[in-house]
């Protein structure tokens, strides 16, 4: 069974700062890791691979520095890491870098010739773009079910995946399917191991990144980074806050009272 | 020269770093209370290696032995927020694990390195004695020879980890030439009849590592446990505490960097004559001062660090680490308490601690007066 986990390196800051000038992230001085949400996936890959035996493979898109996050994954344990790293994939929205990724899964499952015997794992979305659109498309470009926001997962008998996936506040729903599936996970599925001395030593001694680029890939270049986007960011700003606000308290029913009263002060009800 | 850190110890300084805020950092104050280790945090330190980060991974070890550097990391991410816990696997892996790695047989390793690099039995180094401390010749603890074996009498006091180790490097006086005293080191576990733990100590600093008096009464240990050959421990005792100067220096650079950080934090939070104490130059001097320190203390730990993993004589690096280190420490925790005011004097500000654990520094593992000594020595005469 091959287990892939596909992790983004982003800025390790709750509020990013925007260059207003370039209408780029501001990146100097700030700490580049692991997505939080995929050190859930990475940590999930390798319980079901200590549980069912198999090889965890990470991958990751991104320029050489994202490197670092792919060896934090080869600490934890992660089994084999592959690095997409092309000008190609410069600029890339999520749907270019799902293709891409997707790309690679291919490519890696017929080396292994594996078939269906395989699984995806995806955080459910990163802490800098908040999309949570890269799970959702990377299973529509492999064909394959998915199920999003995963609380539990087990995998038992015959390939039969049994998931709990959040459901309005409070409530889950239980799905059953079969490999190969994608998920992409919640935190609370589960808690991240922290890597050993060990684990580390190995990740930089023992084991390798392995870079693919476009043409490793045998991608369209129409298809890649910004040419195969369909969106294009014209400007990146944060929100400027403007007048004054009111925080409600209390029960549903009594928030809803007051913002009526309030809307018809307003006269807007 | 190049001064940049390896990926490899970049990601050893993070994860270390990630792992101490989140396990040793919350109940560091409750254990220096308490006087104990928390044993939740020991089991989780075992799955993290730091028990044999010098040691080979065939040994059971992380595989650090030929990268000081990162084992110095890991010593002073632990010390940045407990000095405690970072002398208990400092000394355990410097003055235990890794001399019998470094002088031991391939049946004493097999014996006993895997086990305490594992972390399954925590090990200590044993020869301070009530008349033997800075004068580490001063050992009266007898070894006779009987047969194969050697039975040992005496007692040790001040151990590090004493009172919780299962497995001890104990220096014993093997006999006296011409008035000079022929010491040997042992390997022993403390399973062995006649060997007890004295008194565990109430200390000043470091409350949480567990420091004890140890009684030998009779003890029988094979002639096979000699470390590094019959007569040579004073030689070898020394050789040991060189690589332990490296770890009690990192533990030292890290307990200075705790108290740079707590420094900055409340200066630019605490307020006086309606401002940020921060913007006073009286303030801004000492944290100058305390971040001057620390830094140049942590090169010269590098540096010795470095130099062993060149193969290169680092005793004296080592004892320059270790004096300006621990020195560092004192006046970094000095400095914090004082810009706490009052409140840095409260246990409720982790400083109150920085201060008591610091003193500990200038003395343990050699004084400062000690760690002089050699360098003057090293200036003087050429060694």
């Amino acid at each position: 069974m091959l287990i892939f986990v596909c992790i983004k390196q982003v800025p390790g800051v709750a509020e990013v700062k925007i260059d207003p000038k370039t209408n780029t992230l501001v990146r100097e001085g700030i700490p580049s890791i692991v997505n939080p949400h995929d050190k859930h996936a990475i940590e999930l890959g390798l319980t079901i691979k200590e549980q069912h035996g198999g090889d965890v493979i990470a991958i990751s898109m991104g320029p050489p520095q994202a490197e670092q996050a792919l060896r934090e994954a080869l600490s934890m344990g992660v089994d084999k890491a592959y690095l997409l790293s092309d000008r190609a994939f410069a600029g890339a929205d999520t749907l270019a870098t799902s293709h891409t990724l997707s790309l690679a899964i291919k490519k890696i499952l017929k080396e292994s010739k594996v078939k269906n015997d395989y699984i995806v794992i995806c955080g459910t979305q990163a802490i800098d773009g908040d999309t949570a659109q890269v799970g959702p498309e990377l299973a529509e470009e492999l064909n394959i079910p998915q199920i999003t926001y995963v609380l539990k997962f087990e995998l038992k008998e015959k390939n039969t995946v049994v998931v709990e996936r959040a459901f309005r506040s409070e409530e889950v729903v239980i799905i059953e399917t079969k490999l190969p599936v994608l998920i992409s996970v919640l935190k609370e599925i589960n808690k991240p191991r922290f890597p050993g001395a060990k684990g580390i030593v190995d990740a930089y001694e023992k084991k390798k990144v392995i870079y693919l680029n476009s043409e490793d890939l045998g991608a369209d270049k129409a298809e890649l980074g910004l040419n195969g986007s369909m969106t294009e960011v014209w400007k990146i700003f944060v929100p400027i806050r403007k007048g004054s606000h009111v925080i409600l308290n209390g029960t549903i029913e009594e928030m809803i009272q007051d913002l009526c009263s309030y809307l018809k002060d307003d006269k807007i009800l | 020269m190049d001064f940049t850190l390896t990926e490899k110890q970049k990601m050893i300084r993070k994860i270390t770093r990630e792992f101490a805020e989140e396990h040793i950092a919350p109940i560091a104050e409750e254990s220096d209370q308490k006087q104990e280790l928390d044993p939740e945090v020991m089991e989780k330190m075992k799955e993290m290696n730091y028990f044999g980060s010098c040691i080979p991974e065939e040994y059971g070890g992380a595989g650090l032995h030929k990268d000081t550097i990162a084992f110095a990391i890991i010593t002073e991410e632990i010390g940045r927020v407990d000095a405690s816990w970072s002398i208990t696997t400092g000394v355990h892996c410097s003055v235990c694990a890794y001399p019998i790695y470094r002088y031991g047989t391939d049946e004493q390793k097999e014996k006993f390195l895997i086990d305490v690099a594992k972390g399954n039995k925590i090990g200590a180094f044993c020869l301070t004695e009530a008349n033997a401390g800075s004068d580490a010749g001063g050992v009266q603890l007898t070894a006779e020879k009987d047969g194969d074996e050697y039975i040992l009498n005496g007692s040790k006091i001040f151990a590090t980890n004493g009172g919780i180790a299962k497995t001890l490097l104990v220096v014993a006086k093997t006999g006296e030439t011409d008035a000079r005293k022929q010491l040997t080191v042992f390997i022993m576990d403390t399973d062995t009849p006649g060997y007890s733990v004295g008194v565990k100590e109430d200390k000043l600093g470091v409350r949480a590592s567990n420091t004890s008096e140890l009684v030998f009464q009779d003890v029988r240990v094979p002639e096979d446990n000699i470390l590094g050959g019959l007569g040579n421990g004073f030689r070898l005792g020394l050789q040991i505490l060189d690589y332990g100067r490296i770890t009690i220096a990192s533990q030292c650079v890290g307990l200075g960097q705790a108290c740079l950080e707590a420094a900055i934090k409340y200066s630019n939070e605490r307020e006086q004559f309606g401002t940020k104490i921060a913007r006073f130059q009286g303030i801004q001097w000492k944290i100058a001062d305390i971040a001057t320190d620390v830094e140049s203390a942590r090169l010269l730990t590098y540096k010795a660090a470095w130099m062993c993993d060149q193969g290169m004589d680092y005793g004296l690096a080592g004892s320059m680490a270790k004096l300006i280190a621990s020195e560092a420490g004192m006046k970094a925790a000095h400095q914090a308490v004082q810009i706490h005011g009052g409140y840095g004097t409260m246990k409720a500000y982790p400083v109150e601690r920085y201060f008591r654990d610091a003193k500990m520094g200038e003395i343990y593992e050699g004084t400062s007066e000690i760690q002089r000594m050699v360098i003057a020595n090293h200036m003087l005469r050429g060694k």
